[in-house]
């Protein structure tokens, strides 16, 4: 029997075969992912073109039914999409202001724990928009609004703070924020806080800041210094003590505390 | 059913798969043939059956060798059919299955339906005749017999071409699935499976199936899909209705509220609900109503509504002894406490923890110190 290839010449050449069927690999497994982005695509159109087109034939049959939210989910598709229709748009009755409220109230929540439950009506318009599919249809800022205001029927735990000419949108109401713990934590070391340094320390927005700081000075657990050299500087009386037996001297302290 | 030769299974060079179709009995002439239920596929070349279970056992009849065929309709307790005439058997045919047979045709019985869509394109391929055009690389019937399939198509270029006609099949099954609301209906199950392989196998690759974190939620809140959701066609309206959804709010609430600390405005549990339901959607006022009931049956959760007006739904493990004696409990460890030095040691908000410690002087356990420097609250030692 013939033997074949066990010299160098052989190990080399096989060296090569394995690194260039390696290279092929590597293409082959990036191409199908691009082929299987391409087919999830596909599926999210369809099941995006569904949810608006059939919806009542899908919520008759039970067992269907299941198998569509499954799909849905899986896919990250909305099977939320009643258009506004007479109705709604006339006497804001209909699932299209209630499916509405749900979707913003889940962006809220999906964005949580980055802003703290503040978020622009600019901002919340576009990422619903975004979650939307593209067969539904298209609302506009005025719907957000009537569609927060009919979230008041569960209390006031979700509402719009007006700014300057548009609204800040809070989800999460102080019974339920974390933000004032946070700050008066901030504020341990110096005993008082800017706007600026929580921006700097916390990676907040300004509105986000603003927004606790005033509710601590109405609660009266802050004091605004508003005379302080560059910005308004927020005391918090009860961490007064703790300074004082810390490290400031009785002058300062005498100072500090008129 | 003697014209069949036995097949690998694999479809060859210029072969291309046309549709295939699950749950078909093959019938040698008008009686059953002694094998399982299988898959029929249907391609440019040729017509394929094979096992469900044992892949192995395929066999195939080339398209040339099909006369014409006909449809017969399905009646009480008989599947539609498709009844496929063939010519003689050539001399130098490749072994098959059926050595002889007394008859000239065969039949495909559709146990699951598809027998339309079969048909259309099984007339579409005998009127193209594609074979004609494009012939295999190779001898057509190929001979290797059940044991010896897949020796063929091996190497690189086999695998490219394997999966090159697998993603042609799933995209075909895709768009076909999604026709009309039929099809969907019927081709449904096979079509979450495919959502979730198509899924898994981005996430395998790219951590998840998109960057954005709102439709991550989304497609979070609704995995957690309730099976049969109380409706008001189901249970009517009124307080039974609304007895019924508080009893199924109960079941699936416990878990996320553990998870959140045993609190969660109503608003949050209106999202999750209304995502695990889809598209029965509840009202705001039919939650709210629904969740007043939680009390009267006994259920271990509770809608609370603060004097600020908002509400939530709270465990009822968080009981107001409870949160009294731990408030006591803290207040003596230390000395005494703030709202806010309360809110950290417990990771709560200062309103909340306010909240308990007044509840706790209410009832007289503490007591409290009101100075420039905020509310401190001391053990009450005369209590």
């Amino acid at each position: 029997m013939h033997r074949r290839g066990v010299g160098a010449g052989a190990i080399a050449k096989k060296k090569l075969a394995e690194a260039k069927y390696k290279e092929r690999g590597t293409v082959l497994a990036e191409d199908q992912i691009v082929q299987m982005s391409k087919q999830l695509e596909t599926f999210k159109t369809h099941l995006e073109e569904f949810a608006s087109k059939h919806k009542q034939e899908i919520r008759k049959n039970a067992q269907f039914r299941v198998q569509f939210q499954e799909m849905c989910a899986t896919i990250g598709v909305d099977p939320l999409a009643s258009g506004k229709g007479f109705w709604s748009e006339m006497l804001g009755v209909g699932d299209f202001y209630y499916e509405l409220g749900v979707q913003i109230i889940e962006v809220c929540l999906a964005l949580k724990h980055r802003n703290g439950g503040l978020i622009t009506l600019d901002e919340l318009h576009h990422r619903v928009l975004k979650g939307r599919g593209k067969f539904a249809q298209d609302v506009s800022q005025d719907d957000l609004v009537r569609a927060i205001k009919k979230l008041k029927a569960m209390g006031n735990g979700f509402g719009m703070i007006p700014v300057g000419g548009s609204y800040l949108v809070q989800s999460v109401p102080a019974e339920l924020n974390m933000d004032h713990t946070v700050v008066l934590q901030l504020a341990e070391k110096k005993g008082y806080v800017t706007v600026s340094e929580i921006k700097e320390c916390l990676k907040w927005e300004r509105e986000r800041a603003c927004h606790v700081l005033d509710h601590l000075l109405k609660e009266g657990l802050a004091w605004l210094d508003s005379q302080a050299a560059g910005e308004p500087q927020y005391w918090l009386p009860a961490l007064f003590s703790e300074l004082s037996s810390r490290d400031v001297t009785p002058e300062e302290a005498n100072q500090m505390v008129p | 059913m003697d014209r069949f030769v036995w097949a690998n299974g694999l479809l060859e060079m210029n072969e291309t798969l046309v549709i295939q179709q699950r749950g078909v009995r093959l019938y040698d002439g008008d009686e059953k043939a002694k094998l399982d239920v299988g898959v029929v596929l249907l391609s440019t070349h040729r017509l394929i059956w094979r096992d469900l279970k044992n892949h192995e056992c395929c066999m195939a009849i080339p398209l040339s060798q099909v006369i014409f065929f006909e449809e017969q309709a399905a009646g009480i307790g008989k599947s539609a059919k498709i009844v496929i005439h063939l010519y003689p058997v050539s001399p130098n045919k490749e072994p098959g299955p059926y050595q002889v047979s007394k008859f000239s045709y065969i039949k495909l019985s559709f146990k699951e339906h598809g027998q339309i869509e079969f048909l259309r394109r099984l007339t579409e391929e005998m009127t193209q005749k594609r074979w004609e055009r494009t012939p295999v690389s190779q001898a057509m019937p190929t001979a290797t017999g059940p044991q010896a399939g897949r020796t063929r198509a091996v190497g690189i270029v086999g695998i490219e071409r394997k999966l090159e006609e697998k993603r042609k099949e799933t995209d075909k099954n895709i768009s076909e699935a999604f026709e009309d609301m039929s099809q969907l209906m019927v081709k449904a199950k096979e079509m979450v499976e495919l959502s979730r392989s198509i899924a898994s196998k981005i996430k395998e690759k790219h951590g998840d199936i998109t960057e954005d974190e709102t439709i991550r939620f989304k497609s979070y809140l609704l995995s957690m899909g309730i099976a049969n959701p109380v409706t008001r066609e189901t249970h009517g309206s009124g307080t039974h209705y609304h007895m019924q959804l508080a009893k199924q709010l109960g079941d699936m609430l416990l878990a996320p509220l553990e998870e959140r600390g045993g609190m969660m405005a109503l608003t949050e549990v209106y999202c999750l609900v209304n995502r695990a339901r889809g598209m029965e959607l509840l009202s705001p006022e039919d939650l709210v109503n629904a969740c007043k009931m939680f009390d009267p049956l006994k259920l271990p959760l509770r809608l609370r509504i603060f004097d600020s007006g908002v509400m939530v739904v709270q465990l009822q493990s968080h009981s107001e002894e409870e949160m009294i004696a731990s408030a006591l409990d803290n207040v003596s460890e230390k000395g005494s406490l703030t709202s806010e030095e309360f809110a950290k040691l417990l990771g709560l908000s200062v309103l909340l923890a306010k909240e308990r410690l007044l509840l706790a002087e209410k009832m007289g356990h503490l007591c409290r110190d009101d100075s420039v420097e905020g509310l401190r609250f001391y053990p009450n030692l005369f209590a």
